[in-house]
């Protein structure tokens, strides 16, 4: 574990660990010395530069490469003393989705996503179809069932892909790059499907991904591949917290300056935006307004209505925040459904009190179509825009702030869908 | 000494393609009769590998039937033996030409197209993806190719024999005006069984070694020495094409001699 920098491992047994693996192509070094530990219920998500070896260090887990050197082990016992037939139950268990999709282009996307499920030969033929429509529905893949993968976009491939491996309902789902090629919108859906389906199933989650930060928001933990070697290996938070200079760097020109879902500053840029102000307001002896929002009931939404729709009116939300405060206000986004907005001498601006400001602007996303029921004629699932709004001096740290803002949360403002109007409700 | 290395290398090379291909070969023979079975992959297949070649392989007999027909015609009538013209074309289809040609057919047709799009299912992950889904792919892609060879190749050659014969019968009888009766008569007399199950037998083997190598050629072309992606697959292919021939008309030696 010596590699492991500012963590501190949990006593819980990993469920799949790395001791020390070391593998080489030719006489590249891909990996050299990993040590890193998986556990059961987690988000992991490994995050590292293009062609460090992320997608080799993932191939070592279900068996597709073998180490050079170093042990892999399952529950605390190392392959190499599992038998077969073990390691035949592990793997039963675990869903690979690859970079390239690996979709099979001379089968349709309904039969690339039954797949699994024909060769386990466990279902009958009704149990497959429900199965696999059910899947594609909550990936709004029903339009291309019969179609095949070169008929299809990029994006759908990568949904049909996901579909496949989510579709036996696997414990442990390894993800390589799973929001590759994806717009903005339909990243963070993927994202958020994979967080719901985890939370829902309680699978082991491990993805390989350069989307940060989006990806951080449903991560646990993440580990950082560099030079062959796990630099570190935590929470998020600890992550950002890390000062040990070579993952500051690393973070540093990893992390976007802005949010691609909503247009907005990063949480890192945000925090820097924030202490900015809070400087500023100190040397004129002012106060900076700080308002958070946050969508209620979006597992619902998520749920029932799609998780592209959820994303949608998260970025519905984004654009009135700064329809209403203007551009000079600096608004980030700090979760999966969460939006902080530094509202510098609004109050001047506008001749209000804070919470007042806070009246209007649940007045004026009430005309908003995204609040609408009409915009919902098919499903339509009830959900609610809470914010918080305060004034802060100067060396208040950011995260006391927003912790602070998140406890005084009050709906603003909601869609209330009528009741037994849509008969297509439950989609599920 | 660099000269000795490399022969060496080579020769370590092939041995171990060999060995390889043997196991490879033990374990799709192994999981043909092991259950789960999959007919009905089997059939798409045989669709795949005999359904689809009858067109090429009626084309290739009806013209070789028609070649040997005239070419033993004019050979024959310097001895004045024209009428074994039937014996002479159907004992040279049913021993010889009809189980090396069809293999060399459908090599070209089928062995090519296996190679190719099993090497297009590695390059592209496919069958990384089997392995993750808990699928055996030797199984999966092998076996069924296997199967539907070994049952393809009698039947596409038994087509080519009957259908070379009529091409025979279209020069000799028809163009050439040797009698219909004789020309059966003398196939019917000259043709004994221990021919046709000599065919046969070859048959079978050109189709196992055809998907073998065809097979293989594509399944391991990622532990080819040299080319990857588009490239490697196209060598695979051209591999599989070249090494199925080769092997075939040497296994077809081998056999006569030792059917005769």
């Amino acid at each position: 574990m010596a590699s492991c920098i500012g963590i501190e491992m949990s006593s819980a047994v990993p469920l799949i660990e790395f001791r020390d693996i070391k593998k080489a192509f030719v006489e590249k070094v891909v990996l050299n010395g990993v040590n890193c530990s998986f556990f059961e219920g987690e988000i992991t998500t490994i995050i590292g530069k293009s062609g460090v070896g992320k997608s080799v260090f993932l191939k070592h887990i279900v068996g597709l490469l073998e180490p050079d050197a170093g042990e892999i082990l399952i529950n605390g016992v190392p392959i190499s003393k599992k038998t077969t037939d073990a390691m035949r139950e592990f793997r039963s268990k675990v869903s690979y989705m690859f970079q390239s999709n690996a979709l099979f282009d001379s089968m349709t996307v309904f039969d690339n996503i039954a797949l699994p499920l024909v060769e386990m030969r466990a279902y009958s033929k009704e149990e497959i179809r429900e199965r696999v429509f059910l899947r594609a529905r909550q990936l709004e893949l029903n339009e291309v069932l019969e179609k095949y993968p070169a008929q299809i976009s990029g994006g759908m491939q990568k949904r049909a892909a996901l579909a496949r491996a989510l579709v036996t309902n696997p414990k442990v789902v390894l993800f390589d790059e799973p929001t590759a090629g994806l717009d903005p919108l339909r990243k963070n859906a993927v994202f958020s499907m994979v967080h719901h389906y985890q939370k829902r199933f309680g699978f082991t989650g491990i993805i390989v991904s350069h989307d940060i930060p989006d990806v951080f928001y449903i991560s646990d933990r993440v580990a950082i591949l560099n030079n062959g070697k796990i630099i570190f290996e935590g929470t998020p938070i600890e992550l950002e917290q890390a000062d040990n200079p070579e993952i500051k760097m690393f973070i540093e020109g990893e992390f976007g300056l802005i949010d691609k879902l909503t247009g907005l500053y990063t949480e890192v840029e945000l925090e820097k935006a924030m202490q900015n102000a809070l400087e500023i307001a100190g040397v004129k002896g002012t106060e900076v307004a700080i308002a958070l929002f946050s969508l209620g009931n979006l597992e619902e939404v998520d749920e029932h209505v799609g998780h592209i729709a959820s994303h949608k009116i998260f970025q519905c939300l984004a654009g009135a925040i700064m329809d209403f405060f203007g551009q000079n206000a600096v608004a980030g986004r700090t979760g999966t459904n969460e939006i902080v907005a530094v509202i510098d001498e609004m109050q001047d601006k506008k001749g209000s009190g804070a919470e007042e400001i806070l009246m209007q602007f649940g007045d004026m996303l009430r005309s908003r179509p995204f609040l609408k029921k009409e915009s919902y004629p098919r499903v339509c699932k009830n959900f609610s825009i809470r914010a918080s709004i305060g004034k802060f001096k100067r060396n208040v740290p950011c995260d006391v702030i927003i912790n602070g803002l998140r406890r005084q949360l009050v709906d603003i403002a909601s869609l209330k869908c009528p009741k037994n109007l849509y008969k297509g409700e439950n989609r599920q | 000494m660099r000269f000795f290395q490399s022969i060496g290398e080579k020769t370590l090379y092939f041995i171990n393609t060999l060995g390889a291909m043997a196991i490879f070969a033990l374990k799709g023979a192994h999981r043909a009769i092991t259950p789960p079975l999959q007919p009905y992959k089997i059939l798409q297949q045989v669709y795949f590998i005999g359904s689809k070649s009858l067109l090429i392989i009626f084309l290739v007999s009806l013209f070789t039937g028609m070649v040997l027909g005239l070419q033993g015609y004019y050979t024959l009538v310097k001895f004045g033996s024209e009428g074994l013209l039937g014996a002479a074309v159907a004992l040279s289809l049913i021993r010889e030409l009809g189980p090396a040609l069809t293999a060399i057919m459908v090599i070209g047709r089928a062995g090519s197209s296996m190679a190719a799009e099993l090497g297009i299912m590695r390059i592209s992950e496919q069958i990384d993806a089997l392995e993750t889904m808990n699928i055996d792919p030797i199984r999966f892609l092998f076996t069924p190719r296997l199967a539907a060879s070994l049952i393809s190749f009698p039947i596409l050659t038994a087509f080519f024999d009957v259908i070379g014969i009529t091409g025979g019968y279209v020069t000799g009888v028809l163009l050439l005006g040797i009698n219909r009766g004789i020309y059966f008569y003398r196939i019917e007399n000259a043709v004994e069984m221990q021919d046709v199950t000599g065919g046969f037998i070859k048959s079978i083997l050109f189709g196992l070694l055809v998907a073998i190598i065809c097979c293989y050629q594509g399944f391991y072309m990622h532990k080819r020495p040299e080319g990857f992606g588009a490239k490697g697959v196209s060598m695979a292919t051209t591999s599989s094409v070249v090494i199925s021939c080769v092997v075939v008309l040497i296994a077809d030696y081998v056999l006569t001699s030792l059917l005769l």
